[in-house]
């Protein structure tokens, strides 16, 4: 029964957006995808709005609807936390720019321990998530972390369990830093979790069985942990410094990505800044460069160009991440293709 | 209408209308042909209703087996035996969700069966006049609180304070049972396959309850009367007289109950865990058929994650369908003793 209330869902969605994209003013858009950005797309839109009058509509379905919608040309704009490949994009002929970057932190639960007591560089990050280590007070942790009294407590894993870009990044990051938890665990939006571990469903899910269970540790977005007042690990970056997550080491760690490869959507994990976030992502903005309606497409560059220019400071009181001036830059050359 | 049809039915016992003036266009044997034409479109109306339930049935079926051939093709039949779930590789099997899902219900059904024979039980027997209605009201209320309330409720009030007194509790009585101790083993955390069972069996109790309640009012208050005429206790009364009279109708709800704990989605997703392993331990986190389906439809990439979660979908329909088949040959089976 499940199956055709979610399939009921989907068609349902599907047949709303088309409804709402023809039954709307030529100029109004209708967007769906990716959950990560809905506020931001949310708020971006009120102010357009009022600005301007034109109404944007963006539907958190999850970046793999997205994607489907935006092929299906259900939409006007989709949405997606994965970036679609350079190769797909110009097979389907699909623009795709970023619009704002975030990052996944790693949470935990122990009595006593504050934001940055425990450091953990990325091996051992690993080794706990794949539940290689066990306990708090293991010598791996322990070595890293002298003079910290880590209690003997069970580590319990704490992750997604829907699909999610957030697993995707914090699982990619971890398959680079070990072998085994490749092979064991892998990576991407839904993988194979070991060890003590509990499933939540949405970032919220996550920081409420992380803050539930002492013990725990677990991956949340930047903006819910930081709205929660959850307890940072410190993370040892590929400069070797350890940092915390912050705004600011996420726009660190994006100075030195290069925006320009096609599909503007370059490797954002473990940069090499001093101070950069090592689990930074962006997310990215599907629309077609040609070939649907003039007008619409017109508002889609409009929308996105407005925002990009008036929208950051809102995205950051969000909890997101503005783009670096220079990539606003390149994303308003991408859009200028989109006709 | 019935004094039409009155004057139908004496007509062939009236002679004088019979040999009337004009016999060949008697004017109520006109209306009487109305009559069965109306009916025969009322029947034929009512039954293409009937029949849209048994067309949708088939359609979800074969959509649901259309949709998981991908999976059965390359896993064979050992899809449903097979404990591996793991998406990164590609490989599925439906026993760890199975194993959530029966187990999860079999605990909600061990829990509220009991509670639900009590409850109606006190409001059918020995419940004070004045307090039948509100009583009786709100369990019907209970049962109309959405799921999600009790997936809330359970994460965020029920999981903390069950690791907190309870599950320590269990482990110290039961935990050095031999058989049983390794049911409560493991870290207590709160959310697991028995914090699924318990929430559920709440969800469960207003259905079987208010079922058992309207079952046992069946009961002929003579025969009743009777057994405490001769002295009977009220135990003796419940054991003895109301359930065998009611014996179908009480297998009827709990099975009604079953139902709702084999498929509920939302509250069991946020409080069983949703881990996909079986470790024979009630407190660890588990994943049942919905939860799973709940979590990984709406970012499944298409091919074999899709398809075998539209084959775990067909496992669930038939293991629902199993459930209901089991109820009606236990039920026919009561009604045959019943008649001898």
């Amino acid at each position: 029964m499940i199956k055709v209330s979610k399939w009921l869902a989907t068609s349902l969605v599907a047949v709303s957006l088309a409804a709402s994209a023809n039954a709307a003013l030529a100029a109004d858009l209708t967007g769906a995808g990716a959950t990560f950005p809905f506020a931001v797309y949310t708020k971006w839109a009120e102010a357009y709005k009022a600005k301007t009058g034109n109404t944007v509509n963006y539907q958190g379905i999850g970046s793999s609807g997205g994607i489907k919608q935006i092929k299906a040309k259900t939409v006007d704009f989709g949405g997606t936390d994965s970036p679609v490949k350079a190769e797909e994009l110009g097979a389907s002929g699909l623009i795709q720019i970023p619009t704002v970057m975030g990052g996944a932190t790693l949470v935990v639960n122990l009595p006593g321990i504050k934001s940055g007591d425990i450091k953990l560089d990325g091996p051992t990050a690993a080794d706990i998530f794949r539940g290689a280590v066990a306990k708090w007070n293991d010598a791996a942790i322990a070595k890293l972390n002298p003079g910290v009294k880590l209690p003997d407590t069970a580590i319990t894993i704490v992750h997604r369990s829907d699909g999610s870009g957030t697993t995707d990044v914090v699982t990619s990051y971890l398959a680079r830093q070990s072998e085994a938890f490749k092979t064991e665990v892998g990576a991407g939006k839904t993988v194979n979790w070991k060890g003590n571990e509990v499933g939540g469903k949405g970032n919220p899910g996550v920081a409420a069985n992380v803050t539930k269970i002492v013990g725990a540790i677990g991956y949340v977005d930047l903006a819910d942990a930081q709205k929660n007042g959850m307890t940072f690990i410190a993370l040892k970056n590929k400069a070797g410094n350890f940092v915390l997550p912050s705004q600011q080491a996420i726009a660190d760690a994006a100075g030195g990505a290069d925006f320009s490869v096609k599909g503007m959507s370059p490797d954002l994990i473990d940069q090499s800044h001093k101070n950069a976030w090592p689990i930074t992502t962006a997310t990215y903005v599907l629309a077609y460069a040609s070939g649907r309606d003039a007008e619409k497409q017109k508002s889609v560059v409009d929308f996105f160009g407005w925002s990009l220019n008036n929208g950051q400071k809102m995205a950051e009181e969000l909890g997101f991440v503005a783009l670096p001036g220079n990539v606003v830059k390149m994303v308003e050359a991408e859009l200028k293709k989109i006709k | 209408m019935s004094d039409e049809e009155n004057e139908i039915d004496m007509n062939p016992s009236n002679p004088t209308q019979v040999t009337g003036a004009v016999p060949a266009i008697d004017p109520q044997a006109e209306r009487v042909k109305v009559f069965k034409r109306q009916d025969a479109v009322f029947h034929k109306l009512t039954l293409s209703f009937a029949l849209i339930v048994l067309v949708v049935l088939a359609g979800i079926l074969i959509s649901l087996a259309i949709e998981a051939v991908p999976a059965f093709r390359q896993f064979g039949l050992g899809f449903l035996w097979s404990s591996v779930w793991n998406v990164p590789d590609d490989v599925y099997g439906a026993v760890i969700a199975s194993y959530g899902t029966l187990t999860t219900s079999l605990i909600a059904l061990v829990i509220a069966v009991p509670v639900s024979f009590g409850i109606a039980l006190f409001l059918t027997e020995t419940c004070p006049v004045w307090l039948k209605r509100p009583l009786g009201t709100a369990i019907e209320l209970l049962a109309g609180v959405p799921s999600i309330i009790y997936g809330i409720w359970g994460l965020f009030i029920f999981a903390p304070l069950f690791a907190e007194h309870v599950q320590p509790y269990l482990q110290t009585v039961f935990g050095d049972v031999p058989m049983i101790g390794g049911w409560f083993s493991g870290p207590p955390i709160g959310i697991g396959i028995l914090s699924a069972g318990i929430v559920l069996s709440l969800m469960v109790i207003p259905f079987v309850a208010s079922v058992m309640r309207d079952v046992f009012e069946t009961v002929p208050p003579v025969l009743k009367e009777s057994a405490y005429g001769v002295g009977a206790t009220t135990w003796e009364v419940v054991w003895n007289i109301v359930l065998p009279y009611t014996r179908v109708g009480v297998i009827g709800g709990i099975m009604l109950g079953l139902g709702r704990a084999l498929g509920e989605t939302m509250a069991v997703t946020f409080v069983i865990g949703n881990a996909n392993k079986i470790t024979g331990s009630l407190f660890s986190p588990g994943n049942s058929i919905a939860s799973v389906l709940a979590n990984e439809f709406g970012e499944a990439d298409p091919g074999l994650h899709v398809s075998s979660l539209f084959a775990l979908g067909l496992v669930l329909f038939v293991i629902t369908f199993v459930v209901l088949a089991i109820s009606r040959w236990l039920i026919a089976r009561g009604t045959a003793k019943q008649g001898r």
